[in-house]
């Protein structure tokens, strides 16, 4: 069963068409990427993806169930990591990790969450801090570690480490792969062509709202002739 | 153009938007036709009153009396059945009705001061209610001038008691069905207003901290950007909203009850001790009146939450919060001054429809509405007040569902090169 089905997805915000009939599958296990121009429909497909947005017509289905008629079904089964998510400022990161588990398991279950998420997250002693007091790079490694301590069937991350140091992002980046390793299915976002061509099995370009190419890495550079996927990016684009 | 000039103009075209402007449009207007309703009291106040008047005595004392009356006032009731009088006078918008006793010249003429009788036509609690007692009053004091000075031309009497003092005065109130002997309306409107404070004062504070929370709650939620997470948990949109609702409840309980505490203190040390028993007169609440007014109270909180609710979708950020308040307030305070200027039974038609349409409006006149009998109001406000929450927050929990909360009004949409550009309340380009 594909981990992700969309077909001939559109989205519209008021009269402006931000997806144009998309469709795309990703398969269980895999990492698949979306990169894009700036304003390209990147973060809108996630959203809707996430059931944060509503679907203007087509069809999208995450392991089989549709995403408008069994919304709650599908929230079971992802988990979102928004590019810009903060966490609650006036709780401890272990308390956020706690509060968050809470909507997913129950005792041993719950308990084994947190402590994944404690090894995602850390933070070390920093976690009993209040959650105002993190660098930029200690929150994002705090909300990784609340999207992944869940086992999501499918994890949406947008932006994984926009505006995170090397260190940080690296890190982050580890913690992700290894989910993946583990069965995970990654959907990400990202600007960073580099990080996409580490992490990603598949990517797909999207370009004003439609999806301009596909594949793996290596189909896509040998496709464009092109000896990296920046390069790749920039031939699709300006195209 | 000038730094200076440039500074001004962001910092104006920042500050004066139309959540701040639209409140205060609001305030204007309902004081500008708060302002209309006490003028038109206060210019009926230059209008002749109008009374009736019984001569049981029919002597020449009570005649000059009466004549003087005639022409200081407009005399709707002249005959002799009090009962007939009241309703007479009653039935013509009257104020009062005025029995001049049998023994009026006799008392004179024996070193007494006459007896007059004043059953005074009041129709509401408010303070507007006994504007129009001050006509009459000043009709009785002229008539009491000159009555002193017809009984010194004439020779009356000599005694300067009588002269200084010709008229003893005995007031009794017709209340909404209720004649309560020796009691002026004054009387009855403070201690009336007395007991219906506390409700209103307890509307206005729990709506206020509670409303505030919820609001700020969503505020910050977007602020914090952690919205997006929680909408994708595996959690219902009824959930969310009656989460927040319920919590935001209790805290502003909790507060508005800390405030109370202090506020209760300071009303006890104004309020004077009630000079009569209202319960004599079948003026009291029972138990099932208290249950009927914590009904009304809990419904309009409920309403006055899921309003906030869905003022706190459109917010952007917590200090958009803080300005998105003020309509819930200005809300809370129509009723409030207008109940206290007025009973809601004595307001023009207009009028009782737009307070009706305010569900705050049914708790804070709950308490008095019982105290009258009235009780068909009281449960038709509960009634609306349950259809209102009911209503908001059907439309709270669907505006959770909707692209609005997450991407707030967009207002145009423009390409821009390589993508999109959506302006919406964030302000932040849509991806």
């Amino acid at each position: 069963m594909a981990a992700i089905e969309v077909n001939r997805l559109t989205k519209k915000y008021g009269q402006f068409l931000a997806l144009k009939e998309i469709s795309f599958s990703v398969k269980e296990g895999e990492v698949y990427g979306l990169i894009g121009p700036n304003g390209a429909g990147k973060t809108t497909t996630l959203r809707v993806l996430s059931t944060l947005l509503e679907v203007t017509s087509g069809e999208v289905k995450i392991f089989g169930h549709d995403l408008v008629k069994e919304a709650n079904e599908v929230r079971k089964m992802i988990s979102y990591l928004p590019e810009d998510a903060g966490a609650y400022k006036n709780m401890t990161g272990r308390e956020y990790l706690n509060f968050i588990s809470a909507f997913f398991g129950e005792s041993q279950g719950r308990k084994d969450m947190l402590e994944r998420g404690l090894k995602f997250a850390h933070l070390d002693e920093r976690i009993d801090d209040k959650v105002d007091t993190y660098s930029k790079g200690m929150t994002r490694r705090l909300l990784v570690a609340r999207a992944l301590m869940i086992r999501p069937r499918l994890a949406i991350l947008d932006e994984l480490t926009s505006g995170l140091d090397v260190l940080n992002a690296q890190e982050i980046r580890r913690t992700v792969k290894t989910s993946a390793q583990q069965g995970m299915t990654i959907l990400l976002s990202s600007h960073n062509m580099l990080e996409v061509e580490l992490m990603c099995d598949r990517i797909a370009l999207i370009n004003d709202g439609m999806i301009v190419a596909s594949g793996t890495p290596r189909e896509l550079k040998e496709q464009y002739d092109a000896p990296n996927i920046e390069e790749v990016f920039v031939k699709v684009v300006t195209k | 153009m000038s730094s200076l000039s440039n500074i001004i103009k962001k910092e104006v075209k920042e500050l004066l938007t139309p959540g701040t402007l639209v409140p205060i449009i609001i305030m204007a207007l309902i004081f500008g036709s708060l302002g209309g309703a006490i003028g038109g009291a206060t210019s009926k106040l230059s209008e002749k009153p109008v009374v009736g008047v019984i001569d049981q005595d029919h002597s020449v004392l009570s005649q000059f009396v009466y004549s003087q009356l005639d022409k200081n006032s407009k005399i709707v009731y002249n005959q002799s059945d009090v009962q007939a009088g009241i309703k007479e006078v009653s039935a013509k918008n009257g104020v009062a009705l005025i029995v001049l006793q049998s023994d009026f010249q006799s008392n004179i003429t024996n070193n007494h001061s006459a007896s007059i009788t004043v059953v005074w036509i009041m129709r509401g609690a408010g303070m507007a209610d006994t504007f129009s007692m001050a006509p009459v009053q000043a009709v009785l004091a002229v008539m009491t001038t000159n009555l002193s000075r017809y009984i010194i031309d004439h020779h009356v009497t000599e005694n300067s008691s009588v002269i200084l003092q010709p008229l003893k005065r005995h007031e009794d109130t017709e209340f909404k069905g209720r004649m309560m002997v020796g009691i002026s309306p004054d009387i009855i409107s403070s201690v009336v207003s007395q007991q219906g404070l506390v409700v209103p004062l307890i509307v206005l504070m729990v709506i206020i901290m509670a409303g505030s929370m919820v609001i700020s709650s969503m505020g910050m939620e977007k602020e914090n950007k952690t919205l997006e997470t929680l909408l994708t948990l595996p959690v219902s949109r009824t959930a969310i909203v009656l989460g927040k609702l319920v919590g935001a409840a209790i805290v502003g309980l909790v507060v508005a009850g800390i405030y109370m505490v202090g506020m209760g203190y300071y009303m006890s040390s104004l309020m004077i001790s009630a000079p009569i028993d209202l319960a004599r007169y079948g003026m009291t609440l029972g138990a099932f009146d208290y249950v009927l007014v914590g009904v009304s109270l809990f419904l309009a909180l409920v309403s006055a939450l899921a309003l906030c609710m869905i003022l706190g979708i459109f917010t952007k950020n917590y200090k958009a919060a803080q300005t998105m308040t003020l309509p819930i307030t200005l809300l809370a305070l129509i009723p409030m001054f207008v109940t206290m200027f007025t009973d809601f039974d004595t307001l023009p038609t207009s009028m009782q429809i737009g307070l009706f349409a305010i569900p705050f409006t049914h708790p804070m006149i709950a308490m008095r509405e019982l105290m009258f009998g009235n009780s068909a109001l009281v449960l038709a406000g509960i009634a609306y007040n349950a259809i209102f929450a009911v209503v908001a927050m059907f439309i709270a929990v669907s505006l959770f569902r909707k692209d609005i909360l997450l991407t707030g009004r967009v207002k145009s949409a423009q390409r821009s090169r390589g993508g999109m550009l959506v302006q919406s309340m964030f302000g932040k380009r849509r991806r």
